[in-house]
């Protein structure tokens, strides 16, 4: 357990002091070859033919958002429901066993 | 979590996450983008729930690990199932909004290709839980915190290289830029949150319930 | 742990099979990616990690075998040694394996790729042995974890590579910063030192979890 933990130090200590030089070493190298991204990427440099109309996507997205939540919420419920009866069941046999054993 | 605050949180995300495209489709259009720019509002908060869900499983799968505590376990198996959920959200609404904004349905640049790696994670996760037969909970349990170290890198990982995703400082500076945004936004993510909550209530107490049940049959074969 | 060591390094049929296995993955990569006699552009650093990878899956799977068949793991478990250096005698084992192999591997893509920098770079060897180390890590943990699982062989690959992809992206986009024709050494640096913040996080993250997940 000694050992353990006197590694485990070691290494935890080791990734605080390197960690930060690592990321400072990652900053240094790329900003200089061209600024982070901080805005959004303009669409007027695609060829006309390769823009597609933003209403269908956008519509898309959202239905495909909408539909995931509601079936996920609705696969909890009938797991939910299923197992609740299961366990209905296993009490009322339970319930049954107790008096005759 | 009783009865009557789990009823009154699904009641208020529901109407939350209901309610957020009327807000959403009066909040101001994005110079550049324009329209497809909304997506954003389902986009980010899917993200954000997706790391708070990685979290949630791999701080509870640590404590399942070092204290024993079966409850921790299946709160982690419900975060993690969560985690995949909000993950398919954030990679389905990610690649509609780039084939509009790039051109390109998918791009091989390290945000999309850690945050593809997370959910692979995640899916493993899932994987072992169901296929892993007895004794895989400290396994998984194992997976969700190296899921969790994998978080700070992808999150970083679009600060630390240049990359043609929107970095994640644009969200904070919105609150001064764009107010007309930061509204429908944090209404985005509060829902997005609330439903998380619920949602992870419910699963586990399936988790909860599935226990019990394999419980009263192990008593009842006893008997 | 040292025993574990010597009767690693007695029993060459781990060595020959990872060898025969790695040496094969080259080749079957060299058929697919040389085009009319010439090999893809940047084809080599892909092929050298992905043997690596795929070598080292095979050399983790047996590692804990022969506990499981002679019931020694319990043995091994009660001894009174520390569960720490169980792992670390394993982990040194996979290392050591891995480099072996690495070392034919190399000299073999080096040949078949023209890429004779493999050989010649040091800073290739750096992230050769920094993406073993957290590939071992990660790899015997894993092991030790699944060898009381039903479907051991199947279950280690899905496990551990999405978990040990960002090292092996990290090691291919450094290997190939210096395979190019003006080898890009800040880059290469960068992603060694990326792979370095992996390897100490995964390294503490399996010493600390081997000994809860091992007790039964």
């Amino acid at each position: 357990m000694n050992a353990v933990m006197r590694v485990g130090t070691i290494v935890i200590l080791a990734l605080a002091i390197l960690a930060p030089a690592a990321a400072a070493a990652g900053w240094a190298h790329v900003d200089q070859p061209q600024p982070p991204q901080e805005e959004f990427i303009p669409i007027d440099e695609l060829p006309p033919g390769d823009q597609m109309p933003a209403a269908p996507l956008l519509i898309a997205a959202y239905a495909i958002v909408w539909l995931v939540v509601f079936g996920y919420l609705w696969t909890i419920w009938r797991r939910l429901s299923s197992v609740e009866q299961d366990l209905g069941e296993l009490s009322r046999r339970a319930g049954d066993g107790d008096p005759e054993a | 979590m009783n009865q009557r605050t789990f009823a009154g949180l699904s009641i208020v995300g529901l109407v939350m996450f209901a309610a957020a495209p009327l807000w959403i489709a009066r909040a101001p259009y994005e110079s550049t983008m324009g329209l497809i720019q909304k997506i954003f509002y389902f986009h980010v908060p899917g993200w954000i729930v997706m790391f708070l869900a990685v979290f949630v499983a791999g701080i509870a799968s640590a404590i399942h690990l070092f204290r024993q505590k079966p409850a921790a376990d299946r709160l982690a198996h419900a975060a993690a199932e969560l985690a995949v959920i909000f993950g398919i959200i954030g990679l389905v609404t990610g690649p509609l909004w780039a084939r509009k904004a790039w051109g390109v349905w998918w791009q091989w640049e390290p945000r999309l290709t850690m945050s593809i790696i997370l959910e692979l994670i995640m899916c493993a996760y899932l994987l072992l839980r169901r296929y892993g037969g007895p004794g895989s909970d400290k396994l998984a349990a194992t997976l969700a915190i190296f899921a969790m170290a994998n978080v700070p890198f992808v999150y970083y990982s679009v600060n630390i290289w240049r990359t043609i995703h929107p970095a994640t400082s644009v969200v904070p500076q919105l609150a001064v830029s764009a107010p007309g945004m930061f509204g429908p936004f944090v209404w985005c993510s509060v829902a997005f949150l609330v439903l998380f909550t619920v949602m992870l209530a419910a699963r586990t107490r399936l988790e909860a319930q599935r226990a019990e049940v394999e419980r009263l049959h192990l008593a009842l074969e006893e008997q | 742990m040292r025993k574990d060591l010597r009767v690693e390094s007695r029993s060459w049929e781990m060595v020959s099979t990872t060898l025969f296995f790695a040496v094969s993955c080259v080749l079957v990569f060299s058929f697919a990616f040389v085009r009319g006699g010439q090999p893809v552009d940047g084809a080599a650093a892909g092929i050298l990690w992905i043997a690596v990878a795929f070598s080292g899956t095979l050399a983790l799977g047996p590692t804990f075998d022969r506990e499981r068949h002679h019931d020694a793991l319990r043995g091994l478990l009660l001894a009174p040694v520390e569960r720490s250096a169980i792992f670390l005698g394993k982990f040194m084992g996979v290392v050591l394996l891995m480099t072996a192999v690495e070392l034919v591997v190399a000299v073999l893509v080096a040949l078949l790729f023209q890429a004779p920098q493999i050989t010649q770079n040091p800073w290739i060897a750096v992230l050769l042995m920094l993406g073993n180390v957290g590939f071992a890590a990660v790899g015997t943990l894993f092991a030790a974890m699944l060898v009381r699982t039903r479907s051991r062989s199947v279950l280690l690959p899905i496990l551990l590579y999405p978990i040990t992809l960002p090292a092996l992206i990290a090691g291919v986009m450094g290997t190939a910063a210096l395979l190019q024709a003006e080898p890009n050494l800040d880059l290469a640096r960068m992603w060694a030192a990326l792979l370095l913040c992996f390897d100490v996080v995964f390294t503490t993250l399996a010493l600390w979890t081997f000994e809860p997940v091992m007790t039964e």
